[in-house]
């Protein structure tokens, strides 16, 4: 097991009315690998992140977790998954990031975490209640346990994002554009916990404009334009002479 | 003024709260109940099941409830097989019709406010809880229906207060609440003003009271949006 990737989608499509913004996409994430996905907005790199789970529905292309084929079936000429039971399990195999953060405005930070621990995958609510307090540490936010969104900055709120989706113990973590909605003086404290996480092994898919941890983070980044991958490898190769030119207009932008 | 005579009033009228209280709990537990029912299929996704919760809140909101209490009460009895029928023993009963015909109107505007208050929950929370492998009924118990319930709560307590006040068309179906009675009180005595006063009193004290109770409701399902907890001294 240890050569098939954890996860594996290929050939996915999308189209929204006529714009086709996905126009075959395929990727291998292995056990800890950290994928950058990097391109400029509207080259389909979130809605690539969202199909992966099904948030938006591919009309074509295949997603395997572990091996384990999400089934489709096409009614009334459009794609829908076959058994929402699977689908909602692999989602809770999957950990998504949001960038707004999204999280539940009537529960506190705790509550937060720990309900897919405790409603979903049903498990004992102390031991929940244990996990998610070490996971709110670990994010250094332990001491904000019982406040309630609202009253959370940015880049609180988002380290308690991640929090909640470590709870459910992802075997991939989705991270779409997750500092994009911060504040500057805020993006260090989410991206150093997303580097620890790095460290630790965590395999990610990280949608994302910060070229820093692109290229120091990540084992290999991936650069999309129109709804394809345009290019992919390590980040010695994307950042070095070797890249393509698209590529390094791209970043060029960045180095303003 | 005639104490004496306001004193005996009142000690009348409150002996027919109970009974007012009584059509008051049951028309919005019922009601309440039938909302949620009528509300899941007004947005649940299906066409007809939607077509038909729409012409059920235009039907009860667009008709007086007067006629739709006279219409269950005198109406039904004119169908044979309605009369002959198992629930006739209920449906004969002028507090049952009351009861039943205050119930199917608040479940079309109650309906409509829930269903404004499911549009008002952020379609973000919505996907974070999908994201995590929530869906159908768990999905809406603990994500949905909270948020939803939360902001429909205002307009909800006044669709409340309104029930409070629509029981007294009970006494047009010979229900003897409160102002059946004041006004068979006033038939006796001719005394109009002192005894409507009473009954007023009467309405505007229990409606007192349920606001209070929603307020506090309200209160306490607002924690998220009030002051942030106090932060632990370091």
């Amino acid at each position: 097991m240890a050569d098939s990737p954890r996860l594996a989608v290929r050939d996915i499509r999308k189209t929204f009315g006529s714009h086709e913004v996905l126009r075959g996409i395929s990727l291998e994430a292995r056990d800890g690998d950290v994928i950058s996905i990097l391109g400029a907005s509207g080259s389909g790199k979130s809605t690539f992140l969202r199909c992966i789970n099904l948030l938006e529905i591919p009309d074509a292309g295949e997603i395997r977790l572990d091996g384990e084929e999400i089934r489709m079936v096409r009614s009334g000429g459009r794609n829908r998954p076959a058994i929402q039971k699977q689908v909602d399990r692999l989602r809770s195999e999957l950990g998504m990031v949001f960038q707004s953060f999204n999280l539940w405005s009537h529960m506190t930070v705790l509550q937060n975490v720990i309900e897919g621990p405790v409603h979903v995958l049903k498990r004992p609510r102390g031991e929940c209640i244990e996990e998610a307090q070490a996971l709110l540490k670990k994010v250094g936010i332990a001491d904000k346990a019982d406040a309630y969104p609202a009253f959370l900055s940015g880049g609180q709120q988002q380290r308690a994002a991640i929090a909640r989706a470590l709870a459910m113990k992802p075997k991939v973590m989705l991270f779409d554009e997750p500092t994009s909605a911060l504040d500057p003086e805020l993006v260090g404290e989410v991206l150093r916990v997303m580097r620890a996480l790095a460290e630790e092994g965590v395999t990610m898919l990280v949608v994302t404009h910060e070229m820093g941890f692109a290229r120091n983070v990540s084992n290999r980044v991936a650069f999309m334009r129109d709804g394809l991958i345009e290019s992919i490898g390590s980040p010695q190769e994307m950042f070095g002479d070797g890249a393509s030119p698209a590529f390094r207009q791209f970043i060029g932008h960045f180095q303003a | 003024m005639d104490f004496d005579f306001l004193a005996s009033t009142m000690v009348t009228l409150l002996k027919a709260v109970p009974l007012t209280l009584a059509l008051f709990a049951l028309s919005v537990s019922v009601g309440f109940l039938l909302a949620l029912l009528i509300v899941w299929m007004r947005v649940g996704g299906n066409r007809a099941l939607s077509t038909f919760a729409r012409a059920y809140i235009f039907v009860f909101r667009g008709s007086p409830l007067l006629i739709q209490m006279f219409l269950v009460f005198y109406g039904l009895a004119q169908f044979d097989f309605i009369r002959s029928g198992p629930l006739w023993p209920f449906l004969r009963e002028p507090f049952v019709c009351a009861v039943l015909s205050l119930a199917l109107c608040t479940a079309g505007y109650s309906a409509e406010i829930f269903r404004g208050g499911i549009r008002s929950v952020s379609p973000r929370e919505l996907e974070a809880a999908r994201a995590i492998g929530m869906s159908g009924f768990l999905l809406v118990r603990r994500i949905l229906a909270p948020i939803a319930f939360r902001h429909a709560l205002p307009a909800y307590s006044t669709e409340v207060v309104l029930m409070m006040k629509s029981t007294a068309l009970a006494s047009l179906v010979t229900v003897w609440e409160v102002t059946g009675v004041a006004q068979r009180l006033i038939s006796q005595t001719y005394r109009t003003m002192e005894v409507f006063l009473c009954a007023a009193l009467i309405y505007l004290v229990l409606n007192f009271i349920v606001l209070q109770g929603m307020a506090l409701l309200e209160r306490s399902l607002s924690r998220h949006l009030r002051a942030a907890p106090p932060a632990p001294k370091a």
